[in-house]
Formats: structure tokens, sequence, C-alpha cells
């Protein structure tokens, strides 16, 4: 037997049948708590938190805006490093959970840009503005459209995905230098319009609400990815034996 | 395993006895080059179709914005910039496309030279026949819209830098979607995101010559980033390569 490198758990739910079983048992319990931690998370920001002294009520948008924000960037890493793996070790199911990291990190990318244009219009008075980090978060946004449109290009989706995995790599890559290069052109044009929260800290009674809600975004990413993985190794595998037995097994 | 001499190339023994040549790496990438500007030659009506896409698209602007000198001078460098950008992308796509059906793309793969390599030699080639070109006619075009002419030599050295960059990076987009049914539009969303950062700093150095600032420092960031690009973008193509062709 050779050496593995990898703990043994870790070959035990590579399987896709096995990580098929374990994902279903998981999934409903990850939701639940996502949901729970959504609902208190938004009566805490929207309800118990008190208004912004300078902007009122409309900097609530943030307990939506910001952890979408940061899921937009953690969801890319998780793409790059399953497309890592993907392309390393050839793991059927690291392919197809980079693949549908894709669409769920696009949505999240998308309501943060969709929010911030929201806040951004009763606040600088304009729907769009080519700060740094919005430019940053579109190009996030181009990135991703890149990868699923990459993925759906291809008749083999093997190979679609491993090719997509790839161009995540390349876009991990890019990101950061998007990021600065970007920062550079806009402070040479005008300088900084816009410090999204200024000096000051932000309060407790603002900030338990918004890690939450973190909390619920993440919850809700890995008991989507479960879904949507369960799904996606359903179709990928069904001509294979276990997915016959297990139609067999629901079918009456 | 043998080691290939670069330049000569080395005798190897086959197991049936004979001797066959082995070309060096070097070698292989001039051949490589050689036949890229054979089939460039032959087909050189093919060559002139960006050249009237650029011209197309700068005249379109005077009559888009008004003919007022004052303005197109203002704007100039930077739609250049973009009209170079996109002159180059239909190019782009089949760049490794006609190979890997004729499958000459699994003959450089079964080749004992290195894949980055003759990948290199590609974009190379590829810089040489369909983007030197479009720079060539820079100065024209410049003149059309009213370029101010300190920024010319500012212009021509920030696309010598940029246009080999986005090549490069335009390599390893066209080497993923040569396996794929449809590229087109898919591979202008793919570049998008990675030519971000080479247009700022091009159209840094152009908008700094235009106020009469120091330009170089922009031009040093594409210089380094160009620096990188040869070393790491050839790698990635083969990547990309071995994935078209594999399956």
């Amino acid at each position: 037997m050779s050496r593995s490198y990898l703990p043994h758990w870790m070959h035990w739910l590579g399987s896709p049948p096995n990580f098929y079983r374990f994902a279903g048992a998981w999934q409903p319990w990850l939701m639940a708590a996502a949901l729970a931690s959504a609902v208190i998370g938004l009566y805490g920001g929207l309800v118990l938190a008190p208004p912004d002294y300078q902007q009122g009520d409309a900097y609530r948008i943030i307990f939506i805006h910001v952890p979408s924000a940061w899921m937009s960037l953690f969801i890319y890493a998780g793409m790059a490093v399953a497309g890592l793996a993907a392309l390393v070790w050839r793991v059927k199911l690291a392919e197809v959970v980079a693949m549908e990291c894709a669409p769920v990190g696009a949505a999240f990318t998308f309501i943060t840009l969709l929010t911030g244009s929201l806040w951004g219009k009763p606040m600088w008075g304009t729907w769009w503005t080519w700060d740094a980090r919005l430019t940053s978060e579109l190009v996030l946004f181009f990135l991703y459209l890149g990868v699923i449109g990459l993925y759906n290009a291809f008749e083999d989706r093997r190979r679609g995905a491993r090719a997509a995995s790839l161009l995540a790599l390349v876009g991990i890559v890019n990101l950061p230098i998007v990021h600065y290069s970007v920062v550079w052109w806009n402070t040479l044009h005008q300088g900084t319009t816009v410090d999204l929260f200024g000096k000051s800290s932000i309060a407790p009674s603002m900030l338990w609400p918004l890690l939450v809600m973190a909390l619920a975004t993440h919850l809700y990413f890995f008991a989507s990815i479960l879904g949507r993985a369960r799904t996606g190794l359903l179709s990928l595998e069904s001509g294979k034996q276990w997915v016959r037995a297990l139609a067999a097994e629901q079918s009456p | 395993m043998v080691t290939i001499e670069p330049t000569t190339g080395n005798s190897v023994a086959m197991p049936n006895g004979a001797r066959i040549v082995v070309p060096g790496a070097l070698a292989a990438c001039r051949a490589l080059l050689g036949r890229d500007f054979v089939l460039a030659w032959r087909r050189r009506g093919e060559l002139f179709l960006p050249l009237l896409y650029a011209v197309i698209v700068a005249a379109l602007f005077p009559f888009a914005l008004g003919p007022d000198p004052r303005l197109l001078q203002r704007i100039a460098g930077g739609v250049l910039l973009v009209i170079v950008v996109l002159a180059m992308l239909p190019a782009l796509e089949s760049m490794f496309r006609a190979d890997l059906e004729d499958g000459t793309l699994e003959q450089w793969l079964l080749a004992p030279q290195p894949l980055a390599l003759l990948a290199l030699a590609r974009v190379m080639a590829h810089w040489l026949t369909t983007v030197l070109p479009l720079i060539v006619v820079m100065p024209l075009l410049g003149a059309l819209l009213n370029l101010p002419a300190i920024v010319l030599p500012v212009l021509l050295l920030a696309l010598l830098l940029a246009t080999p960059l986005l090549v490069l990076l335009g390599a390893v987009l066209s080497a993923l979607t040569a396996g794929a049914r449809r590229s087109g539009i898919l591979l202008a969303l793919m570049l998008l995101p990675l030519a971000v950062p080479v247009v700022i700093f091009a159209a840094g150095a152009i908008a700094a010559a235009q106020s009469g600032l120091p330009y170089l420092a922009p031009l040093a960031w594409l210089a380094a980033a160009l620096v990188l690009a040869i070393v790491l973008a050839p790698l990635a193509c083969a990547a990309a390569l071995r994935i078209a062709v594999e399956s």
C-alpha cells in the first residue's frame, strides 16, 4: 500500500457516494443554523442597533452589504483552493465544489454591488463611482462570470471544470494586482473621495449584528455548496453504480 | 533522460539501434517561428483586417464626439489604447484553435522540447504578425485624432510594453478556450479583468506625458509586469494547453 500524506477521512470524503451521504446529513442543519443566525443578526441590525448619527437608518444596509462583500472574496479563495486540488490531484469532488462555488460567489458579488449602489444613491448622490473598492468588486464579478462562462463552454464537464479552475487560479494572482493598480489609478486622478467607515471604529451595538450576519452568510454558503455539490455529483456520475442503486432505492 | 543541447540538438539512440537527431529547444522555436511567419504571409490579406478595424473605429470617434480638435486631443491617447486592445481581441481567439483541430498541439505535447517554450515562441510570432502592424500605424491614427506630437513616443513605448503583456495573458485564455465550443465574447469577458491593470498603467503613462509630468514610473511598472509575464504566462499557457488536448 502506497503511503499517503492525506489523512484517511479526506480520502473517505473525496469518494462521491460518501460525500453524497455526508452532505445530505449536514446540509439541513447548516441551513437551519444559517436561517436562525440570519434572523438574529437582522433583528439586531434592523431593530436593536441605534440609527447612525450621520447616516440615520440608511446605514443599516451594511448588515447585508458588508457580509456579502466578505463572502465574495472568501468564496473566490475557496473556489481557487478547490480548483487547485482539482488540477493537482484530479479529485472529482474538488472539480464539482470549485464549479459550484462560482454561481454562489457571483450572486454574493452581485448583491454587494447592488446594495452598495442602493446605498450610494442617497449617501453619495450617485449610483456608481469609480472608487477603488467598487471597481475591484466589479472586476471580481467579471472574474466569476468568466469562470462560469468557460465552464459552460465545454461539452465535457470535467474538462470544462479543469479549464475554469485554471482560470480561477490565474484570477487569484490577478486580483491583488487589480486592486492595487486601481488604488494607484484612482489616487493619481482625484484622490480618495469616500472613506467607507472613516476613522471612527464601529460601535459594539452595530458590530455584533454584523458579525452574526457574517456567520449566517458563511453557514448559508456551506449549506448551499453541500446541496449544490450533491446535485452536481449526481448528474456527473449519473451512469455509475451507486447512483443507480440510489435511484432504485427511491423509486417505488 | 537525455539532456538536449539547446542550439545544436542531440543525436539519440532509438531502441532498434538507429540514431535520430533531436533538435534543441532554440532550433525548435526557430522552426516554429519560421512556420508561423510563412503561414501569416500566405494569408497576408487577413493581417490587414485588424488595421482596417482600428482605422474605422478611430474615424468613428470624431463623428460621434464632434470634430473639436481640443476635445480630440485630450482623449486621443486613451482612445487609441482602447482601440488597440479591441483590435487585438479577434485574432487572439484563433491562436491555438487550428493547431488543436489538426493535431499539431498533440505533437507539441509529445515533443522533447518544453511546452512552455513552444508556447512562448507562438506568442512571439502572434505579436509580431498581428499586433506589431497595429503599433506601426499608430502615428497615422494619432494624426487622425489630433494626438499631440510629444505624446506619440510615450504612446508607442507604452504600447510596445503593454501589447506583448496582453498577448501573453491572452495566450493563456486562448489556450483555455481552444477546446471549448465557442469563445468570441467569452474571451473578451475573461480578458477584461486581466487587462484592467495593463490599461491603467499604459493610460497612466500617456496621461502623465500629456500633462507634462514624469511618465517613466508607470512604464517601469509595465516593463516589470512584462518580465514577470514572460516567465509565468508560458507556464500557465502550457498547463492550459494540456487541459485542451487531453481527454
